[in-house]
């Protein structure tokens, strides 16, 4: 094979929307099976490598599987990461390093100082940085050659198919159920594969959703957990190292998908296990009755968060007894008036050790119900929590137990530490 | 030999840590009840009100997903394998 050189890098343009007719650069009918090229262009030119480029990529062009062309491919495709949070982090890394040509990112957050024990695209000097920007930085830092798409919003059903459809690959890298659902149908409706990946504690999920004959993410889960059953990584915790794995894993499936080689992850679901470090996958099949790729049913994007119950969730608690609230400033001025309450802290034992407000009596949430007969519902009550959502479902499980004198702290402990004790951790 | 259910780490410590369990039974669904009688906390997390798996928990019989494979009325032989895949959306 002959290098083609140019003398200087080429910008490359974003490429157009593949279509199921595109014809690959060498002349041929495009592979329409799952494990079709998914960053060829639509004009079926592949952009060239300069000699930096070729440098650059050296370890690329000599494994045969990728070589020169794959390489091209690679530099004229374009991969859409939703997030530049954990999984977000290390796909995008690795994507910009590959010669992935464009990459689209969509965040709206700030740098926050607890993204960094994961979320590697940032370090300590960006924090409170636009999280694009900080991506921005590091991105042009690893490959100047990588063309940035910036969407700083929240990804919705107003703008997702726009977004979605100028890209080749979607990384879903998002950290809620709504807009996982999202994601997953704006892909099967603009027929883009959605590289799936997800975690929690110690474990992980990956799988490439929204291919031609492939399952999608509503094949494997019909609908989503109600609003709080299953914790956020903010509530339940994360290994640090494991969106490394699944974010890589994502990565590893974009690459493949553009250049065209080896088995996808297409009908596979690969489970993460790192406490164990055990892969291993299951077959994923499509479900005939998915309103989205079975019957197709959904043509359109829907309202992910009455989807995912949420509007539904808000609307019950203005319905039921107000949760009233007293601010750490409130319970201070209590405590240093002398006044007779208990303060309940409903978090875990772990969070325990880590802080607690002094003279606070630990009772995790899920023993307040067996705990009741230890509390006396002629005193008052004070409960919290880290920031104030598990202490609003504990005052409720006292409540509806004949308690009348609850309160709920306001913003829980991490409030506390900023109004009232600084010497309190917050974490 | 019993039929093992394999539970992800979240759900381990409502089998008093255990994340393999094992329970017996002629369809996926009595393995599932009997798991339930021997670690009742466990029981609202696997199904629901109904003793009906619930739409974001998949289970996997020898690697199949169990919705094309009879649901919980799956026959069930010594030695099988039930994996528990609840739906996670950390990122």
């Amino acid at each position: 094979m002959t290098a083609t050189l140019s003398p200087t890098a080429i910008p490359v343009p974003l490429p157009t929307p593949a279509s199921p007719q595109d014809v690959t650069p060498n002349g041929g009918r495009s592979v329409s099976d799952n494990r079709g090229d998914a960053g060829r262009r639509g004009d079926g030119v592949l952009p060239p490598l300069s000699r930096e480029e070729v440098l650059r990529y050296s370890r690329h062009l000599i494994l045969p599987e990728v070589g020169l062309e794959g390489q091209r491919k690679l530099k004229a495709a374009s991969v859409l990461l939703v997030g530049a949070g954990g999984l977000g982090s290390p796909a995008a890394l690795y994507l910009a390093a590959a010669g992935v040509g464009t990459l689209g990112l969509v965040d709206f957050d700030v740098v926050d100082v607890t993204n960094l024990q994961r979320q590697i695209l940032h370090g300590t000097r960006d924090i409170g940085r636009p999280k694009l920007d900080s991506a921005a930085d590091r991105l042009a830092d690893v490959n100047p050659h990588v063309r940035l798409e910036r969407f700083e919003t929240r990804l919705t059903a107003a703008n997702a198919l726009d977004i979605i459809a100028q890209f080749d690959v979607v990384v879903d890298g998002t950290d809620n159920f709504p807009t996982r659902y999202l994601v997953n149908d704006a892909c099967v409706l603009t027929g883009r594969p959605n590289v799936y990946g997800s975690i929690f504690r110690f474990e992980g999920q990956a799988s490439v959703f929204a291919t031609a004959d492939g399952p999608c993410y509503r094949c494997l889960f019909r609908e989503p957990p109600p609003p709080g059953l299953v914790p956020s990584c903010a509530e339940g915790g994360v290994l640090g190292l494991l969106p490394g794995l699944v974010g890589t894993v994502q990565a590893t499936e974009a690459v493949k998908l553009i250049l065209g080689i080896g088995e996808s992850l297409v009908g596979r679901l690969l489970l993460v296990d790192a406490l164990r470090m055990q892969f291993r996958t299951l077959t994923l099949r499509r479900d005939p009755e998915c309103p989205a790729c079975g019957t197709h049913e959904l043509t359109a994007l829907v309202d992910y968060e009455e989807f995912c119950g949420i509007r539904q969730a808000a609307a019950a608690d203005i319905a039921a007894p107000t949760i009233r609230e007293l601010t750490p400033r409130e319970v201070a001025d209590k405590r240093s008036r002398g006044d007779d309450f208990d303060l309940i802290d409903v978090r875990e034992p772990h969070e325990y050790a880590i802080a607690r407000i002094e003279g606070a009596r630990l009772i995790p949430l899920a023993t307040v119900s067996e705990a009741l007969s230890t509390l006396d519902p002629n005193r008052e009550i004070v409960v919290h929590c880290k920031v104030g959502g598990r202490s609003a479902r504990a005052v409720r499980i006292l409540q509806d137990a004949g308690f009348h004198r609850v309160w709920n702290l306001a913003g829980g402990i991490t409030r506390w530490s900023d109004d009232v004790d600084p010497e309190v951790p917050k974490y | 030999m019993p039929i093992t259910i394999t539970l992800p780490n979240v759900l381990a410590r409502l089998a008093d840590g255990h994340r393999t369990v094992e329970g017996a039974g002629d369809t996926l669904g009595d393995v599932v009840a009997d798991v339930s009688i021997q670690f009742p906390s466990l029981r609202s997390r696997l199904v629901d009100d109904a003793g009906n798996p619930y739409p974001f928990v998949t289970y996997y019989l020898n690697d199949e997903d169990i919705r094309f494979a009879g649901g919980f009325g799956a026959t069930v032989r010594d030695g099988d394998e039930v994996i528990v895949v609840p739906a996670v959306a950390g990122g």
